[in-house]
């Protein structure tokens, strides 16, 4: 079965070193598990090149998260290290406030755990798509974030692992940076909600949930998830509504 | 040790061990058919729930702010078949506009 993939294709972008690049045009979805050893060197730079619209939210976020690091006696080395490890904006800014809340570092911990939590349902998913060496896997590995793995869907769970690591990569550096400059510099680029960014991060999963809406199957799912996801947000903690929604999954192991 | 500093190391050392459990332990070995077939639902569900928590969500509930019209601006561009990236500038856009009247 072949993904639906968008009719349109993205315009050239330009990219981290500066040059611009022709779309890659029309090139077909990979069938599910049919050609396993993928020669594609584009896989990179199409994960890449889909997500460099990102870059000044992923900046400007991390900037904003330096900044609220900076404000207390959160050591700016502590931000800029756990940009770099901890790399997923919701976790870090729930443990920097809960511990600016005056909150121990067992709650500040939970907090960001409980919303990383869904990387390792990600994680264990995807695993059959991953190759080379364990060393390799594992630095490919941390570069699963939401975005990455939403970019990189190439239907019936799996991912294009190329386009996943390269959108991974094409974030990391302006996370950091971001939070780099927030965190010594101050706040001298502004509040990401005044550009608008917030807004844009519902629509673009949104624009990808679309692509995975395939069957009755998948439709169900999504109905399930955002309903659990709904109706957990004022009941319980951050992180948890999204976990929750994988739950889902269970649903999917029931004979067909 | 500082408690920031702790949280750091102890928040870091979790992520990184639950993006690595699945492509380190089970490495490219393919998952038994049912569970893969149970993880095909993982994308639409998460997905539709980061929608959820992203457009209305916020640490004292459910917020209904500007972040809307943004999502709304998208589903239109979405409607239009647009390229990713025009969606994201089209709900940027709008949510800014929107934000500074």
């Amino acid at each position: 079965m072949v993904v639906p993939r968008p009719r349109t294709q993205a315009p050239p972008v330009v990219t981290t070193t500066g040059a611009t690049e022709d779309p890659v045009s029309g090139r077909a979805a990979r069938p599910s598990g049919s050609d396993h050893i993928s020669s594609d060197p584009p896989g990179y730079r199409d994960g890449a090149k889909r997500l460099a619209i990102l870059t000044p939210a992923a900046f400007s976020f991390g900037a904003a998260f330096g900044v609220l690091a900076g404000t207390e006696d959160f050591d700016p080395a502590a931000a800029i290290v756990m940009s770099a490890t901890t790399f997923a904006g919701a976790a870090q800014f729930a443990a920097v406030t809960v511990l600016e809340d005056g909150g121990t570092v067992g709650a500040a911990v939970a907090a960001a755990v409980l919303l990383n939590l869904r990387y390792l349902a990600i994680s264990i998913a995807i695993a059959p798509d991953f190759e080379g060496s364990r060393s390799r896997r594992f630095f490919e590995s941390q570069m699963i974030v939401d975005e990455s793995w939403a970019v990189s869907q190439v239907g019936h769970g799996r991912v294009d692992r190329k386009k996943l690591v390269g959108a991974g990569l094409v974030l990391f550096p302006f996370w950091i940076g971001g939070t780099m400059v927030g965190a010594l510099a101050g706040d001298v680029v502004g509040d990401p909600a005044r550009l608008g960014f917030d807004g844009a991060l519902p629509a673009l999963f949104l624009a990808l949930l679309v692509l995975q809406l395939v069957d009755r199957r998948a439709k169900i799912a999504a109905v399930a998830g955002g309903a659990i996801a709904l109706i957990l947000i004022p009941i319980t903690p951050p992180g948890v509504p999204v976990i929750a929604a994988s739950a889902v999954c269970l649903w999917g192991l029931r004979k067909r | 040790m500082s408690s920031a500093w702790a949280v750091v190391v102890i928040v870091g050392a979790c992520t990184i061990a639950f993006r690595a459990a699945g492509p380190v332990v089970l490495g490219g070995r393919a998952l038994p058919p049912r569970l893969a077939s149970a993880f095909e639902l993982l994308a639409p569900s998460l997905l539709a729930a980061l929608v959820v928590t992203q457009a209305v969500g916020s640490k004292d509930g459910i917020v209904l702010d500007t972040r809307l019209v943004g999502v709304a601006a998208g589903v239109v561009a979405i409607l239009f078949r647009a390229p990713l990236i025009v969606v994201i500038v089209v709900a940027a856009a709008a949510t800014a506009l929107v934000r500074l009247v």
